[in-house]
């Protein structure tokens, strides 16, 4: 018997397999699908648009802050935006989105400042937003366990009525994880109203998708209980229709939803990786032409639903978002030796107070000293 | 003689282990092709192909869980957790299965399994990337506990650590992994679970592992010029704990400062102290000084080296313990 006659497919090509939910071909042609129809006007394209250039703007300035030293590290979203801002824009404000750590899209469409999303790679704190006021959890950097926290999440809101929902996000490498794999037997059994946003971006740093799994991952929610989609992660409009109806199926009762966004990390995995030590330039150029950006641009020049002067004052926007994506960084101020005591206990401990004091004092010994 | 930083002597002490010993197998997260995000199993992978150099999913709980059916099968697995603050999604199957499989089969069952873990911090990373969880598995009956400082002990200590039939919690100085030294990889190493005084003293003992014996190191060469001798001992064991070493240099010395990354409490200081206090009560002219992280959570980089202990935070109990 071969994987074939098992019934799994051979990912030839990387293309994404007939299942692939698209709306927007990467040469920018609007195409419609039975189960996913989407009305938008041009209005919401420009925006969705608006959107892509903006936050891979962000990131480029990131990435450029970090070689210059003033962030510790970045992880760039480099050919994932559509990913992210199609599904966060599916959100509505009382949903509660759970990001790994490189969701600065998803960041983004909750209303995350640059200074608070970069605060946590300049090394200043765990993460600069109100995770309450923007109902944007912390990032995670420990690889799947917020998937956990947002079916335990949807649990509670499934308990306090009303027609909120949760999403996790998370990776392809990640979904080896025992975290993963419970909260999706938790999601199933309690027909928690979570969506899975899966970004399979075909590499755990060094590791290809082959070493976590032999089957599609949309498919493995199947064997858990519930559906499984595979979205083309490249193209804004189908992530927006596919998270909208997993979002509303959960807000409606009828449970969890495994969405796989189908796409590409086309930077290193963070700063601090070299990708040609592990992967082939060949694979980068199929993914450069399926480009997120560059399709809705081709529709909307091709439709007239945007004309020569849309495109430049997005681009003006955007020159002005870097310069305030810099300056919120360099800007920053350094946070006190004493920040290190507070907020461990919601209830203080003499023990850390007198910690904190004996530490204050020492330094204070130094007041004056050359060294 | 030859220059090795301490990634490249784990490097070839890895190798050798593997050409050693067919039975040895390498296991982790981006250890094939990338070799390790820290390099130290590069080129293994290309050497002793994809069937003893295994990129894993990523699970670690599936790593360590994995590892004890081969070992009980009479392979040799090294596990490397990619990170410290990554070990933890496999506590269960280190704490609960691993440390006792040898005691639950009366001894019939061997688990001579390696697990290398980068630990602590100093290198400006983001957050569960500097943390030392050694006195979680140092607490563990069944488990053994060491850490290299220097590139000749991290040669030696690897390959003796992959021979032990006991499962290895192997700490490695993350931050030191780039600085070098000489030595010959020819000589005979001294006993695995043996700690080492690295510079003789007569005032004060200073015992330090991992990434802060350089800091006791450097401790001591200042101390020198106000004309203290401090003795630094490195303890590279965590468990079995060597305390007769350092038993044996406080009856000289008379003090003691245990230093640490670590949060103190309930850190390898305490555990020191309360042995130095058994059983060299009467020689001690000080308390026991506890120099280690603060009991809060790991600080974000910017304030890392406020939390880490430092040479002068290190002088400053070396006063402390002198004019008591
Ligand atoms: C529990 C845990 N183990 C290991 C790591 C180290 N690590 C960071 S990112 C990463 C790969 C994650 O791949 P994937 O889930 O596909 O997400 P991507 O980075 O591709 O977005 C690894 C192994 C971690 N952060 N957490
Ligand atoms: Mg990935």
């Amino acid at each position: 018997m071969t994987l074939g006659d098992i019934g799994v497919p051979v990912q030839s090509e990387q293309s994404g397999g007939p299942e692939l939910v698209q709306l927007l071909t990467p040469e920018g042609e609007r195409v419609h699908h039975p189960d996913y129809p989407l009305e938008v006007t041009a209005e919401e394209v420009r925006d969705l648009y608006r959107d892509l250039v903006l936050v891979r703007r962000l990131d480029v300035e990131a990435t450029a802050l970090q070689r210059q030293g003033e962030l510790g590290i970045w992880a760039s979203l480099l050919g994932q935006e559509a990913a992210q801002i199609g599904s966060g824009r599916a959100l509505r404000p009382g949903d509660m989105a759970f990001p790994s750590y490189r969701e600065h899209g998803v960041a983004w469409c909750r209303g995350v400042r640059p200074g608070e999303l970069l605060s946590l790679y300049r090394g200043n704190d765990f993460g600069g937003w109100d995770p309450s006021e923007t109902n944007l959890g912390l990032y995670s950097i420990v690889i799947g366990a917020q998937t956990l926290h947002a079916t335990g999440y949807a649990m509670a809101m499934q308990r306090d009525g009303g027609e909120d929902a949760s999403i996790a996000y998370f990776g392809d490498g990640a979904s080896s994880q025992g975290d993963v794999n419970e909260a999706f037997v938790w999601a199933s059994v309690f027909n928690a109203p979570v969506v899975f946003f899966c970004q399979n971006n075909q590499w755990a740093i060094s590791e290809p998708i082959e070493k976590q799994s032999r089957i599609p991952l949309f498919q493995r929610a199947r064997g858990f209980g519930f559906p499984g989609v595979r979205v083309d992660g490249n193209d804004v409009l189908a992530c927006l229709a596919v998270t909208r109806a997993a979002l509303d199926a959960a807000r409606t009762g009828q449970g969890p939803t495994l969405v796989e966004a189908y796409t590409y990390r086309m930077g290193a995995h963070t700063t601090s990786d070299d990708p040609t030590r592990y992967r082939l330039a060949s694979e980068l150029e199929i993914w450069r032409l399926r480009d997120p950006i560059e399709r809705v641009k081709a529709y909307l020049s091709r439709s007239g639903e945007a004309d020569a002067a849309f495109f430049e004052s997005v681009q003006e926007q955007s020159d002005e978002l870097a310069g305030q994506v810099r300056s919120a960084c360099v800007d920053m101020p350094d946070p006190h030796p004493l920040d290190i005591f507070t907020e461990v206990y919601a209830e203080k401990t003499p023990h850390i107070d007198a910690q904190r004091d004996g530490f204050a004092a020492y330094l204070d010994s130094f007041e004056g000293v050359q060294h | 003689m030859a220059t090795f930083t301490l990634a490249k002597a784990l490097n070839d002490g890895l190798r050798k282990a593997m050409e050693d010993d067919p039975k040895v197998l390498i296991m982790g997260e981006d250890v094939g092709k990338l070799g390790g995000v820290f390099r130290v199993t590069d080129g293994l992978q290309k050497d002793f192909g994809e069937d003893r150099v295994i990129d894993t999913p990523l699970a670690e709980s599936g790593i360590i869980g994995t590892a004890i059916g081969m070992a009980m099968r009479g392979y040799r697995p090294v596990c490397e957790i990619q990170f410290d603050g990554f070990v933890y999604p496999a506590f269960d199957q280190i704490v609960s299965q691993l440390a006792k499989v040898h005691y639950r089969s009366r001894g019939k069952i061997k688990m001579p399994v390696t697990i290398r873990i980068p630990f602590g911090g100093g290198i400006g990373a983001v957050e569960h990337h500097s943390e030392s969880p050694e006195a979680y598995f140092a607490h563990t009956a069944g488990l053994k506990v060491v850490a290299c400082s220097n590139p000749a002990d991290a040669y030696h200590m690897i390959r003796q650590s992959i021979a032990s039939d006991d499962p290895i919690i192997f700490l490695e100085p993350k931050r030191r992994y780039w600085e070098k030294a000489d030595f010959d990889p020819a000589a005979e190493p001294g006993p695995l679970h043996q700690a080492r005084v690295v510079r003789p003293g007569s005032d004060v003992t200073v015992v330090a592992y991992g990434p802060m014996v350089k800091v006791a190191l450097d401790a001591a060469t200042a101390a020198e010029e106000d004309g203290r001798h401090l003795e630094v001992i490195d303890l590279r064991t965590l468990s079995p704990l060597d305390s007769g070493t350092v038993v044996e240099s406080v009856r000289r010395t008379g003090r003691l400062v245990v230093v640490h990354e670590a949060p103190t409490t309930l850190g390898m200081g305490s555990e020191l102290a309360a042995r130095v206090t058994e059983q060299a009560f009467y020689s001690l002219e000080a308390p026991v000084l506890r120099v280690g992280g603060f009991d809060t959570p790991y600080p974000p980089s910017r304030l890392e080296e406020d939390f880490l202990p430092d040479l002068d935070r290190v002088l400053d109990a070396v006063d402390r313990s002198l004019a008591f």
